[in-house]
């Protein structure tokens, strides 16, 4: 049999979530009912949306550097993952263009973002001429560890290296597309499963 | 001298394969079709290889590893997206192909990972690569490469048919 690790059936998860989002309400409930006054503190799920995106500095593709501030003015939609993922990272990418492609001329009116999670094989050349397979304009960028280790926590992008065989390894990254309005604050996401339907009505909100 | 056989065999079925099965191969009980991967850029240093394995005979078969002189290493990978996160995993002990079944290797679940590339893989080129088969063997086949942006090969999906 095939042997892959950390596999959790979705259904697991699923479960998981609900028995979690229980357990939360419970909690909440408790705080409400004894009348404690920091209620809406202790309820972490309120303020998860809010808090997506925030101020960011990293390299682009041309060398320049990319800050939440550059990319101020117009609605983008930023994804994360590395040069030497084969699947999910082309795949989001193309179709994030072909979206473009459908929304005519309104599908220049955002950015889109790619961020390499993984330095230490793309360097900011190597993410331009990844990008520009994509015959539509992407924006490229990288930044240092720590540079990366914010702006992964402003998006709540989770990322783990797996070594595999050979010393090298892979990167589990979140594979969600973040739409962002024009003041960088977060909208919704589009995932990996959704359909284009949905998708490009998520896009049309972010550009009205 | 077998495996070379093999391969002669192949390069037969290639040539004599209809036009659907362009660049297919058929090797003994399995049918392969369509190996397909997609372009990459220079810098970028592994690719994905996509392709179908149906084995029309009475014993199950198992894909066990893949070489290439076009990468340093080649691993066989399942990707998958759950719970909003993409998890890659290097596959160990390879996949069966059932008797009379199929094993596809497509976006979204199983696929061949060129890693170390020598040369960037352009659109048009016909990557080499030999599978390994616990039964059947070495079977030689090439890649062709496709945009970045394909999802499936580009010949139609009619190969095993």
């Amino acid at each position: 049999m095939a042997d892959i690790e950390g596999g959790t059936p979705p259904m697991v998860v699923v479960r998981r979530i609900l028995w979690v989002l229980v357990a939360v309400a419970a909690v909440f409930g408790v705080i409400l009912a004894v009348g404690g006054g920091d209620g809406s503190k202790s309820a972490p799920a309120a303020s998860a949306g809010a808090a997506i995106g925030g101020p960011f500095t990293l390299t682009a593709a041309d060398g320049s550097t990319l800050t939440d501030r550059t990319l101020k003015g117009r609605p983008f939609a930023i994804f994360f993952g590395f040069t030497r993922c084969p699947d999910v990272c082309p795949t989001s990418l193309a179709r994030m263009a072909q979206l473009r492609e459908q929304l005519g001329p309104d599908g220049m009116k955002f950015d889109i973002v790619f961020v390499s999670v993984d330095p230490q094989h793309d360097r900011p050349a190597d993410i331009g001429s990844y990008v520009a397979l994509f015959k539509t304009p992407i924006i490229g960028a990288t930044g240092t560890d720590a540079q990366l280790a914010q702006i992964q926590k402003e998006y709540g992008v989770y990322v783990r290296k797996v070594p595999i065989e050979g010393g090298d390894y892979t990167v589990d990254h979140t594979a969600a597309i973040y739409l962002m309005d024009k003041d960088g604050h977060f909208v919704t996401t589009i995932d990996y499963h959704e359909n284009d339907k949905t998708a490009l009505e998520k896009l049309k909100r972010i550009i009205a | 001298m077998k495996s070379s056989i093999r391969i002669m065999l192949a390069a037969t079925a290639l040539v004599a394969a209809p036009p659907l099965l362009a660049h297919g191969v058929a090797a003994g009980a399995l049918a392969i079709g369509h190996p397909w991967s997609r372009e990459t850029a220079p810098g970028q240093k592994a690719g994905g290889g996509f392709l179908t394995i149906t084995n029309k005979g009475k014993t199950e078969d198992r894909l066990l590893s893949a070489t290439s002189p076009a990468a340093a290493d080649v691993q066989i990978h399942m990707m998958k997206v759950e719970d909003g996160v993409m998890r890659m995993r290097q596959v160990t002990g390879g996949l069966a192909i059932p008797a009379g079944g199929t094993l596809e290797l497509k976006p979204g679940g199983y696929h061949i990972m060129f890693m170390g590339l020598k040369k960037p893989f352009k659109q048009g080129d016909m990557i080499p690569a030999t599978l390994a088969f616990a039964r059947q063997g070495k079977v030689a086949v090439r890649f062709k490469v496709q945009p970045i942006a394909s999802t499936a090969p580009m010949e139609g999906g009619h190969g095993g048919h």
